[in-house]
């Protein structure tokens, strides 16, 4: 590194640089060694501690409607999972719903997503800043002016548009709709991103092998894609699973879980949120744990 | 392109084929276009129409262009507005602060441990973010494991001492909940660094701190902007941090425009408050991007 000088410095020059070097290197060296993992260990603990404080209380005998201060172990919570009034339905409607939008949302996610990889067309630009819009805009703007669209649906002139009841009143479809809305331009930045290391040439051989356009999109390029389409489905579910801002503006009366929560904490704080959470966090985090130990099994070539 | 080539070279497609390929990427995007323009555009265009509206949600909206809307949302609600700036604006500093040394420690001196660490940092996105939040209450509690330690075992703060309810709960809330959208960002940019470049400027006598500042800090700059922008703008349009961890003194422009939408059912100011709100976002971010000259937002 430094060391390499092309013509030999006098003793003197040296001790000069060597001693204005000392002291910054060894605060560099401490600051390398010591301060930075550390500040790293305690940011990462912040991180983590609202998480402990979740798992732990799932298991507090705590008395009382609010689960807030610990009075000791107990299961409980945990026999009990969803033994609360509205709980099963709630959960059952955020899965369906995750399940749903996840699906749309992917499929029409990785289409935009396969078109701006590899087309040029006349306003590819523009489409770039409209999947990045939804994004850079807060959820509560974005909810709200869906209530807005919704709501004027029923009202003229919408009403002479929209056939009675497509979007208004709000309930499970209009969830939906808005679910698919801000999960679409994840999916196509996460399909896009895999796409930028595509080797095109793959399809070209699999054309000049006799293939025709639609068997070299399900036996070369889907194939290559899917882990990209796999983590962008993953992580529009997890968007749809935990979102609230946006759900609260246009669920109506239908709950999912984060809405029933909200509701729920104004005058109780049951034991079950925390189980349930817990639960989320956990299969979560196996789901990564496993897909992490496949992977790290596979030969370097399939990954 | 190859493919759409090799296809239009073949003689085999006649021309109503040939349209089919040349239409190509206009009908793969299509379908999730019309998604957008039908649940985004056209919803923001409305609620545009509806801030220039007068009415009741029971008697029906009638479009007017009046402007008293947009008069109301920006007289009577300056401290709201006051409280998002300043709240979202001190979590992202903080975010930064906190970050970015974690960020590049992960990216610089990570080895082995890395992926595990990176995992540790996106952690709390598998927990429900209403759940961490009530997390931060029961910790933060008067009598929670915090301050009742302090309270009843040190003694060093005085039993009537509270968090809850103050600006502090809610900037830590904040900073809590968007610290992960900050790491994410600059760790990317961080770890995109080529690190002979760092060498190099070693090699030519810059100190470590001279090759931070002059080397890794500006290659970083687009990590820093897009952790930026991802951790400003949610905490700017953020409610939830305030009402679970705030008071009414701490009330946010988010909490005006839940209220005004779904309890008090005044659709033309709530309309008008969301529409300032986006407006000023767009061009803050704009400004921001200039100001940085990072142009490479969506990659």
């Amino acid at each position: 590194m430094a060391t390499v000088t092309a013509e030999p410095a006098s003793p003197a020059a040296l001790a000069l640089s060597s001693r204005q070097l000392r002291a910054p290197r060894s605060l560099g060296r401490f600051l390398d060694r010591w301060l930075l993992p550390a500040f790293t260990a305690v940011a990462i603990g912040y991180l983590l501690i609202p998480i402990a404080v979740m798992i732990l209380f799932s298991f507090n005998d705590y008395e009382g409607k609010f689960n807030f201060i610990w009075h000791g172990f107990s299961l409980k919570g945990w026999l009990h999972p969803i033994d609360w009034p509205g709980l099963p339905n709630a959960i059952g409607n955020s899965l369906l719903i995750a399940f749903v939008s996840t699906i749309i949302a992917t499929a029409l996610g990785t289409l935009i997503g396969l078109s701006l990889a590899r087309y040029q067309f006349r306003g590819r630009g523009a489409l770039n800043g409209l999947i990045f819009l939804p994004m850079a805009t807060p959820e509560i703007v974005m909810g709200s002016s869906l209530l807005t669209l919704f709501v004027s649906s029923a009202l003229p002139p919408l009403n002479g548009i929209i056939p009675r009841g497509t979007l208004f009143p709000l309930g499970l479809t209009t969830i939906l709709i808005a679910h698919v809305m801000f999960n679409i331009s994840y999916v196509v930045v996460t399909v896009k991103a895999r796409l930028a290391g595509f080797d095109r040439h793959l399809e070209e051989a699999a054309m000049d092998l006799g293939a025709n356009e639609w068997m070299t999109f399900w036996k070369v390029t889907f194939p290559i894609i899917l882990p990209g389409v796999m983590a962008a489905a993953l992580l529009a579910f997890s968007l749809s699973i935990d979102d609230f801002v946006i759900t609260n503006f246009v669920s109506g009366t239908s709950n999912t879980f984060p809405i029933w929560v909200w509701g729920i904490i104004k005058n109780a704080l049951p034991v079950q949120i925390n189980v349930v959470g817990s639960i989320v966090f956990l299969v979560a985090v196996g789901g990564v744990a496993l897909t992490t130990i496949v992977q790290g099994r596979q030969p370097r070539s399939f990954r | 392109m190859a493919v759409v080539d090799e296809a239009l070279s073949r003689p085999s497609g006649g021309g109503a084929r040939r349209r089919l390929v040349a239409a190509g990427p206009y009908l793969l995007l299509a379908p999730g276009l019309l998604w957008l323009i039908v649940f985004f555009i056209w919803p923001t265009a409305q609620m545009f129409l509806m801030s220039v509206s007068s009415g009741t949600l029971d008697n029906g909206f009638k479009l007017s262009w009046t402007t008293s809307a947009y008069v109301t949302a920006l007289t009577k609600f300056g401290k709201q507005f006051g409280n998002s700036l300043f709240f979202g604006g001190t979590a992202t500093i903080l975010d930064f602060l906190i970050g970015f040394p974690v960020a590049y420690t992960v990216a610089f001196r990570g080895g082995r441990y890395k992926n595990l660490l990176l995992f540790l940092v996106i952690a709390p996105f598998f927990t429900s973010f209403l759940i961490r939040t009530i997390s931060w209450k029961t910790l933060l509690g008067d009598e929670g494991p915090i301050l009742g330690f302090l309270k009843h075992v040190v003694g060093i703060v005085s039993p009537e001492f509270t968090v809850t309810g103050t600006p502090i709960a809610v900037v830590a809330g904040l900073t809590y909940n968007f610290l992960p959208f900050m790491i994410l960002p600059l760790y990317v940019a961080l770890e995109k660094i080529d690190f002979r470049l760092i060498e190099a400027a070693n090699d030519l006598y810059a100190s470590r701190w001279e090759a931070f500042r002059r080397i890794t800090f500006p290659l970083a700059l687009p990590g820093v902007f897009a952790g930026s922008i991802l951790t400003f703008i949610p905490a700017l349009g953020d409610y939830v941090n305030a009402t679970l961890l705030g008071n009414p003194q701490t009330q946010m422009i988010g909490n005006v425009i839940q209220g005004r939408f779904l309890v008090l059912n005044d659709y033309p100011v709530a309309a008008a408050l969301s529409f300032i709100l986006m407006a000023g976002i767009l061009v803050a971010v704009s400004l921001y991007a200039r100001f940085l000259g990072t142009e490479q937002l969506t990659g």
